[in-house]
């Protein structure tokens, strides 16, 4: 569909693997706008096991707070626009639901080939079940009894340069056949299986695996050691997530019918729009997009782009191997109060078995932003060890897939360079104060120097990921007018404090003005009108703190307010200093918690 | 008004029960459209193949690998004995031989003529499926297993270990909120399914496996207990391969929870009953419940059930909370407002009035209730 159709009204749904989240954008005096939102939990699950049922209801609930129809009488949504209140010109979809798009993937060199294979396939928004590789030091039956274990959408297989090794692809082709790999949803299709590799064993291969699988053949992932090409790969894998994962899932044969686009991954999409952000603005930019089974981070730094999938990191269904992987006394850290740790591993224990629930109370809602912190800081620092440079490595990328390896592999996260942190997904986007959301990002990425923090307001970097696919001009007025809350800028100094002395001199100049010295372990706020420029001179008060300039260099800059304000965040850096014992941090927290002016009094 | 859609646990006293038996692989099915089954009867069988070992033996050997069929006195298909010799070369005057052994009893898979690796696999592994549940078969699903369906007493747990089971019900505890201490499990409990009230000790459900107890429904256990139970904790609720030595099924959830009352009484009525349980437990990517289905044995009905088309929560229905803080509490709907109501967590939602048994109304975000489905 083209820019050119003049799109009056379109419905736009996610479906994610706990709720289906539907956004209504309307022309409003001549500009796109997002009007009205429902959601409803996803129905890809027994007893419905059809993914149109949450659609539906989550369409029903815009349709009853905006008096639009938007679903015919048979159940299905109603396009056309045929009145300003009766259905809409175009409906779109993403959809991570059922555990979004899983793929294995296998390359010769695990930090070579396999690691395109794998840039490939996570630019492509899946999630790799495993990476194997000839010197992945697992022995070959190993290999082969995961893969049959894993049950994956499809394999991408990489391998050799153009003109390289033959022998060691054929290998791993010929584990890969002995394990007779099974789809994920069965249904009687043979496993799809990319081969992206050395293009002079296109033969064998097809020889090899055409009988026993759906193979399909595409340009080298690593044609040459200095150059990827992860366009072709990650387009067939887009075309197979539609021909055979969607086409399997419950539900999705009539989605896709219903749909005016083809349905992208939800990771997919909502790279799509980060990239966008980065480019046009010219910054470096990290995104997060925390949801109930998985998180994704997102990071452009010098125009690189990087994604990486925490597939078992989440609030909902994943929210107990939160818990797992972090410990409890990480997760404590963050919970403003006392409470038993038998008690709080209880009710996430409950909150994994009931996973669309939504606190009630105040402290369960304490409880899940602690966890989200937790989630979102082991997803950043998965991130951090994957988006790293390859040594004396140099290649193009393109707007797409845009994974490039340069300099000396150090990871490219360069959180004092970063200039616009974005949060998405439930606990992020829907959290009852933003104050509370500017305080989970900064606490589980922990920026330094100067650095905007935003949130994606109701949820909406997927459905306008995939509106961008059809009708830039709309995803792009949304997103500027209803998609992004800047919440503010986070000041915060790195490098060794001296307690008991001053750290930072503070001289705000804006509505109000602010003129002061503060100590370490701070963690103060400064209020402004929304959409105000502040004038800020942030002047190190120790030798050893840099503010982004140098160590014990000043810093004059023009800041965001946002919606929060101005945080001025002393408590330490790289890493944020929490004692560990609750007598001394739970004050401390309360402390915090309070000069944020974070959470309502509670009412009992 | 649309209905809301929060699928509930089912507690039913007399249900259509309908069991997939499916082989992992495909197979031989060994009943028939219209057989009524036993639930240990086997009902379809095949064979799992076994263990792959690539080697490569071209390299063992020293020669290219386009020439390794030269040496190799086995092909693809032939069976071989774990040290037999399946190569050899010629040597040198006879002397200087190599040879290659199988790694594995098994067969030949491949040989490649490109890496110069054998694929040896492992004799094939048998593998039975059984009834799981009395009743008549009304599907075979051809080389893959069959349905079988029949009326059944059917609770529905939250959350469960360890896979399929099957044992006489037995009740451990008296009331629904009795806490189940090791003294409640006696050796009269091997074999049996034993009904917990609302709250399971470790140190119960260790005697419960050291007695050879079969399984243990409780209303309530700690989460920090599995990882005692396990070695390991739970981070995703993927469940039912646990090797326990018996299957546990928690009907309400974490912590010290009464066991709905009705849940409680419907087990206890079918005390002396074989019970068909199964703790697997899916939460992700096609829920999956744990279960306890007690059939009755004198009606196994032949047609296809299809179950009705779920319906949603409407003014009236019975519900329970199933979060804090009112967790585990039954009532009735007393009323759907459209428009979403602030929470005192602040977060704003759409809710629902709930009239609790003693007459209270509390108002409850709609996510935080689900049906309570007879």
């Amino acid at each position: 569909m083209s820019e050119e159709l003049n799109i009056r009204s379109v419905l736009a749904t996610d479906c994610g693997s706990t709720t289906t989240k539907a956004i209504l954008i309307e022309k409003v005096d001549g500009e796109y706008r997002q009007t009205w939102r429902g959601e409803a939990p996803t129905t890809v699950e027994a007893p419905f096991e059809d993914v149109t049922r949450g659609v539906v209801n989550a369409a029903t609930e815009i349709q009853e707070l905006s008096g639009r129809k938007l679903v015919r009488e048979d159940g299905t949504i109603l396009t056309p626009e045929t009145s300003p209140t009766e259905g809409v010109d175009i409906y779109i979809s993403t959809s991570s639901a059922g555990g979004g798009l899983q793929l294995v993937v296998g390359g010769v060199v695990r930090s070579m080939t396999a690691e395109s294979a794998t840039r490939a396939a996570l630019g492509a928004g899946a999630i790799v079940m495993d990476t194997f590789a000839t010197n992945d030091k697992r022995k070959a039956h190993e290999q082969i009894e995961r893969i049959r274990q894993l049950r994956p959408d499809m394999i991408l297989l990489a391998g050799g340069i153009d003109g390289g090794t033959k022998k060691h692809v054929m290998a791993l082709a010929e584990r890969v056949k002995a394990a007779r790999p099974r789809t994920r949803l069965g249904g009687g299709f043979n496993l799809p299986i990319i081969f992206a590799g050395n293009q002079e064993v296109n033969a064998e291969i097809t020889a090899l695996l055409d009988e026993s699988c759906d193979l399909e053949i595409v340009d080298n992932v690593r044609p040459v050691m200095e150059h990827e090409n992860l366009g072709p790969a990650r387009d067939k894998i887009h075309d197979l997530f539609m021909e055979h994962v969607m086409a399997q899932a419950p539900g999705y044969d009539k989605l896709m019918g219903w749909s005016d686009a083809p349905i992208m991954p939800t990771p997919g999409a909502v790279g799509l729009i980060m990239q966008t952000i980065a480019e046009e603005r010219e910054i470096n930019i990290l995104g997060v997009d925390i949801g109930g089974a998985t998180t994704d981070v997102f990071s452009v730094f010098g125009g690189i782009f990087n994604r990486t999938v925490s597939a078992n990191l989440g609030m909902s269904y994943s929210v107990s191997n939160v818990l797992a992987e972090a410990g409890l006394p990480a997760i404590l850290r963050w919970v403003p109060f006392d409470i038993q740790e038998k008690e709080l591993r209880n009710r996430i224990g409950n909150k994994m078995i009931r996973p669309t629930t939504i606190p009630q109370t105040l402290d369960e809602l304490k409880i899940e932003q602690a966890i989200a912190r937790e989630a979102l800081r082991l997803a950043f620092i998965q991130h951090k060890e994957f988006a790293v440079a390859l040594k004396g490595v140099q290649q193009e990328r393109t707007i797409a897939d845009a994974f490039r390896q340069t300099g000396s592999g150090d990871s490219l996260v360069k959180m004092m360079e970063l200039d616009l942190l974005v949060g998405s997904g439930g606990v992020l986007s829907h959290a009852p104060r933003r104050v509370q959301s500017m305080r989970m990002m900064v606490d589980a990425f922990s920026p330094e120097g100067i650095t905007e923090l935003a949130v994606d307001s109701i949820f909406m970097m997927p459905h306008l990921g995939v509106l961008s696919t059809v009708n830039k001009k709309a995803a792009t007025q949304v997103f500027e007018k209803d998609c992004i809350i800047y919440l503010g800028t986070c000041i915060a100094p790195v490098g060794e404090m001296k307690s008991g002395a001053p750290v930072l001199h503070v001289q705000l100049s804006g509505s109000s003005n602010v003129d002061e010295r503060l100590g370490a372990a701070e963690l103060k706020r400064y209020a402004f009108e929304e959409s105000e420029e502040v004038q800020a001179t942030l002047t190190p008060l120790q030798k050893t703190l840099d503010i982004g300039a140098g160590p014990g260099k000043p810093v004059s800059k023009t800041l965001k307010a946002g919606v929060v304000g101005i945080v001025v965040d002393t408590r330490g850096r790289p890493e944020i200093q929490i004692p560990e014992d609750s007598e001394s941090r739970v004050p401390l927290l309360a402390g915090w918690v309070d000069d944020m002016g974070e959470y309502p009094e509670a009412k009992n | 008004m649309a209905a809301i859609f929060t699928p509930g646990l089912k507690v039913s006293e007399r249900d259509v029960v309908v069991k997939d038996r499916q082989l992992p692989l495909e197979g031989e099915v060994c009943v028939e459209v219209g057989d009524l089954v036993k639930a240990d009867q086997i009902v379809a069988r095949t064979e799992l193949p076994g263990k792959v070992f690539p080697v490569n033996i071209a390299n063992q050997l020293g020669v290219d690998a386009g020439r390794l069929r030269e040496f190799l006195n086995k092909k693809e298909g032939d069976t071989v004995e774990e040290g037999e010799i399946i190569a050899q070369t010629n040597g040198f005057m006879g002397f200087f031989k190599s040879d290659a052994k199988a790694v594995v009893s098994g067969t030949i898979e491949s040989i490649s003529a490109i890496t110069g690796q054998v694929i040896f696999q492992a004799h094939p592994i048998p593998v039975e499926v059984d009834a799981y549940i009395d009743g008549r078969v009304v599907e075979v699903l051809k080389d893959e297993g069959c349905v079988v369906q029949a009326e059944a007493c059917f609770v529905q747990g939250i959350f469960g270990l360890g896979g399929e089971t099957k044992g006489i019900i037995a009740m451990a505890a008296q009331s629904p909120d009795q806490t189940l201490t090791a003294q409640d499990i006696q050796a009269e409990h091997a074999g049996k399914v034993v009904i917990g009230g609302g709250y399971l000790t470790l140190e119960a459900l260790q005697k419960a496996i050291d007695v050879g107890a079969a399984a243990v429904v409780t209303g309530g256990f700690d989460y920090d207990e599995i990882k005692q139970l396990l070695g390991y904790e739970v981070g995703v609720a993927i469940t039912g391969g646990e090797q326990l030595g018996l299957t546990l099924i928690v009907t309400e959830g974490f912590g010290d929870i009464q066991m709905a009352p009705a849940t409680f009484e419907l087990l206890k009525s079918k005390v002396g009953s074989p019970a068909s349980v199964n703790g697997a437990t899916q939460i992700r990517a096609g829920v999956m419940r744990p279960e306890v289905v007690v059939t009755f044995s004198e009606s196994a009905p032949a047609d296809r059930y299809t179950p009705p088309e779920p319906v949603g929560i409407g003014i009236g229905d019975p519900v329970r909370g199933i979060r804090a803080p009112y967790f585990g509490k039954l009532g009735k709907v007393k009323s759907l407002p459209v428009e979403p109501t602030v929470l005192e967590s602040g977060s704003k939602a759409r809710v629902m009035e709930i009239e609790f048994e003693n007459g209270h109304t509390v108002v409850v975000p709609r996510a935080n209730v689900e049906a309570i489905k007879k």
